[in-house]
């Protein structure tokens, strides 16, 4: 085979954390041949961005290239000064990152931006620039090629942004772009179709591409070959088919099997909280219409929708913090007050929340006895040994040693915050915990430990759960019913097994099918069902 | 109508709010300051017939609310009303009116001001730009603590300082700023350096470090990284990746600093004798000019809500947002 176009050789890279450098990554190797897609997968941590910004000759601030090869089309990137790099950046090499929300500039139109590297070196002039970007558009799939680029960033939708910023990666036609998790802060509906644009635009134009991600079935669709990080080690290296149908590595096969969780969905006729004909507003722009819930006691129900959908809106309702414009709340047979204000201390003891980042749901300052001591003062006025004695308690009910009782939220790791976030909400001792997104931050492994004390605490319990989210795995995981919300509107409830079996309504189907799968094949399916939804609803139905 | 035009239009409307407040507090405040005018000017030969008529001739005998509508209404059509000064029992009027006496001393201290800002302010935009692109290094700690000390320094000793060295050790600039309106344009300039210097040390100090803040601060967002890895200088990064979206911190302090050339500037125009209007204000407030320091106070806050307008107006004409809403 002829000579790669990347070739990266015991690449070892530090980070700087604790005031001292720790070596993050820990010498891999890479090949990667002229238009070729290879996945880089792990969870966080598992240092698949600075190995992808590493190909670049690029170390973040906190980060440094130490020893090793990285050999880009015969040059050597370790020994290059920074300013021949810089040269190659943009023009050779490329990078679409995590979010373009954030990515993209927002003093500057998207065409300023797309054709900046282009003209700036002299590939193009400006009118041939542009020309070329609208047709990069069009190959993304952006609607109105010829116009949107006069847009401002704000102006266009996360799918659309995330797409322009392929189009202004490829715009100084590179060799090799790296993708940094382009399409995990999409909803799954538009992440299909972001993909779809991706794949086509990367195989038209033969450019060679490092497909960045932490999600398996995503990564299956994208790429020839797939590399498995942990701990800045490589775990293996196996052409796509293959590692699908025949990992060799144990941690590749639980990456693979995580979602082991079964549960038969279950429904009762006594319900603790229902929502009747709740309309609700941010100042005049509607985002409820007529949401009519019901959560049984002691079942879980969970809230599915893309971002928009009206899920938060939907607890916030629940909480108080947003009084609806009409309808009523009723909790355990009583009207709940609107008004967060309004609510008696019993009332607000028995609906608690868990919050999506337990990192800043916690006061850092605060020790885990502390944050979870406060519910027990406010709700049960206990302080003293008994105080300390319940911590404990709550502490190995969620299976945390008591001795984190001393410790401070930033001596955890993301599923210990979060299950010591738990803890608090079970202080108040509720009979309805809403959880907003609550493993969404977590990586698969941890999400499954999540789950499963979630699970074992409703059985001790009888503790209700509104759960939200975007991820159809977690709500086949842990729900009994389920709700599909769209555009503020509930499409349907119904219990799990229901709501999962055909025939859906059309945005439901949709959803589904949205859902990335493992297996080669499930995106150009999704896509051609897509097609047929949208043909019989004659609209485009998402982005 | 175009949002942002509405938004701007709202902000004048709300300007002109304050200022109608402002001027009932400026009333109300030198109501309650205490003394007379009439029985200051006439010391001993204020007998009670005396004062009475000369409060009356002065217009003082009025219930306040009568005439603070006068004084408001006067201001309206442009008439700041007639000076107290140069009044007496003698009955010969050779006061002036307000407008004349104000005149020309804000023309100087407007100049005084304009000069400084035109060098001051291109001076730290630069500063602020070339020591946020050059953070840590040797010029950035230098540009940084140079400005630091010049803004720890009280103004009159940085004057005193200027003095020493520029005038007398050194004598090339005069230390007394004494111009007058048959001045040609240099030798105003020539006069007006030692205080214009001195302003600027001030000011320049201020707005520099809050350009480099303003800069920093966005170094962090994921599309200067963008910038970065699209290849791109880091000149470039800085100037048309980070300054776009700096200029609302930065022109908010510009405006203050402008502001203060104009209202703050007494210290200064005493300690090199310039004749501005920061120096009429102290003296009428001596001599109880009532027209004198109410004038004086309403244009101060004018000048305060004009430049504050304007600088809300540059922050939303550069924020994309409200410029091409959705």
């Amino acid at each position: 085979m002829s000579e790669p176009l990347l070739k990266m050789r015991d690449v070892r890279i530090d980070g700087f954390t604790d005031e001292r450098w720790h070596e993050i990554i820990k010498g891999v190797d890479l090949d990667l041949h002229h238009g070729e897609v290879l996945g880089l997968i792990g969870e966080s941590g598992a240092g698949k961005s600075t190995l992808g910004l590493a190909a670049m000759g690029f170390a973040r601030p906190g980060c440094r290239l130490t020893s090793g090869e990285i050999v880009f089309d015969g040059m050597d990137l370790m020994a290059m000064s920074e300013r021949r790099k810089q040269k190659l950046r943009g023009t050779r090499i490329a990078y679409v990152a995590q979010s373009a929300a954030a990515a993209f500039n927002p003093a500057h139109t998207l065409l300023k931006q797309t054709t900046e590297v282009a003209v700036r070196t002299g590939v193009m002039g400006q009118k041939e620039a542009e020309e070329y970007a609208r047709e990069l558009y069009a190959a993304m799939d952006l609607p109105n090629p010829r116009t949107i680029g006069e847009r401002f960033p704000h102006q266009v939708s996360g799918g659309q942004l995330q797409r322009a910023m392929t189009a202004m990666a490829m715009c100084a036609k590179p060799d090799l772009i790296v993708f940094d998790e382009p399409t995990t802060a999409l909803d799954v509906t538009t992440q299909v179709n972001v993909l779809a644009a991706m794949r086509k635009a990367v195989k038209d134009y033969n450019t060679a591409a490092i497909y960045i991600t932490h999600d398996l079935a995503v990564v299956a669709q994208m790429a020839d070959r797939i590399k498995v990080l942990r701990f800045g080690e490589e775990v293996e290296e196996q052409p796509t088919a293959q590692m699908l149908s025949d990992p060799k590595e144990d941690y590749t096969r639980s990456l693979w099997a995580v979602r082991g969780i079964e549960k038969p969905g279950e429904s009762g006729p006594d319900k603790i909280l229902e929502l009747k004909k709740i309309t609700a507003a941010y100042g005049t722009t509607p985002v409820l219409t007529k949401v009519n819930i019901a959560v049984p006691r002691g079942k879980t129900v969970a809230l599915v929708g893309e971002s928009g959908s009206g899920k938060s809106t939907t607890a916030r309702v629940v909480t108080g913090l947003l009084p609806p414009v009409s309808g009523q709340v009723i909790f355990d047979g009583a009207p709940l007050p609107p008004e967060l204000k309004n609510r008696s201390k019993d009332q607000l003891q028995k609906i608690q929340m868990i919050y999506q980042m337990a990192d800043t749901a916690m006061n850092p300052k605060q020790s885990v006895g502390e944050i979870i001591g406060r519910p027990l003062r406010f709700y049960h006025g206990m302080s003293g040994t008994a105080q300390r004695e319940r911590i404990a308690e709550l502490l190995e009910m969620i299976e945390l040693d008591p001795s984190f009782a001393d410790r401070l939220p930033g001596e955890l790791s993301g599923g210990q915050k979060q299950r010591v976030c738990i803890a608090r909400a079970l202080a108040a001792e509720p009979e309805l915990i809403i959880c907003d997104e609550v493993t969404s931050a977590l990586d698969q492994i941890v999400q499954e430990g999540i789950l499963k004390l979630l699970l074992r605490l409703q059985k001790e319990l009888g503790v209700s759960y509104i759960f939200i989210t975007h991820d159809i795995e977690t709500v086949r995981a842990i729900a009994d019913e389920v709700v599909v919300m769209y555009q503020g509107e509930v499409v349907e409830q119904g219990l799990k097994e229901e709501i999962f079996a055909p025939p859906h309504p059309d945005y439901t189907e949709l959803l589904l099918s949205s859902v990335p799968q493992m297996e080669a094949g499930w995106l150009d399916r999704a896509i051609a069902e897509r097609r047929e939804l949208v043909d019989s609803r004659g609209e485009v139905a998402t982005d | 109508m175009h949002p942002v035009l509405k938004t701007v239009l709202a902000r004048l409307g709300l300007g002109l709010m304050t200022l109608f407040f402002v001027s009932v507090v400026i009333f109300l405040s030198i109501e309650m300051l205490p003394g007379d005018f009439t029985q200051a000017v006439l010391g001993q030969a204020a007998t009670e017939e005396t004062v009475t008529a000369f409060r009356r001739e002065l217009g003082l005998d009025q219930p306040a609310i009568t005439r603070y509508f006068d004084w408001i209404g006067g201001v309206a059509t442009g008439d700041f009303g007639t000076s107290f000064s140069g009044r007496a029992a003698s009955g010969v009027d050779r006061s002036r009116p307000v407008v004349a006496l104000i005149g020309p001393r804000l023309e100087n201290t407007l100049f005084l001001a304009g000069m400084t800002a035109v060098i001051a302010v291109p001076l730290a935009l630069f500063l602020g730009i070339t020591a946020a692109l050059w953070r840590n290094s040797i010029y950035d700690r230098i540009v940084s603590s140079t400005t630091l000390t010049t803004i720890s320094f009280p103004e009159f000793f940085v004057a005193y300082l200027l003095i020493l060295f520029f005038a007398s050790l050194w004598p090339v600039f005069p230390s007394l700023a004494n111009v007058s309106p048959q001045m040609d344009l240099w030798e105003r300039v020539y006069r007006c350096i030692l205080p214009s210097a001195t302003l600027m040390l001030v000011i320049v100090a201020h707005m520099m470090r809050m350009t480099r803040a303003a800069i920093i601060n966005l170094l962090a967002q994921p599309y200067i990284e963008m910038a970065r890895l699209k290849g791109l200088p880091a000149r470039t990064v800085i100037l048309r990746h980070a300054l776009p979206n700096a200029w609302a911190p930065i022109v908010n302090v510009i405006a203050f600093n402008l502001a203060y050339l104009v209202v703050g500037v007494v210290v200064v125009e005493v300690v090199f004798v310039y004749p501005g209007i920061g120096q009429l204000m102290v003296d009428a407030v001596t001599t109880r000019d009532i027209p004198v320091v109410q004038a004086c106070a309403l244009i101060f806050a004018a000048t305060y809500i004009l430049l504050n307008l304007f600088a809300d107006i540059i922050s939303i004409i550069t924020n994309p947002r409200l410029l091409h809403p959705r």
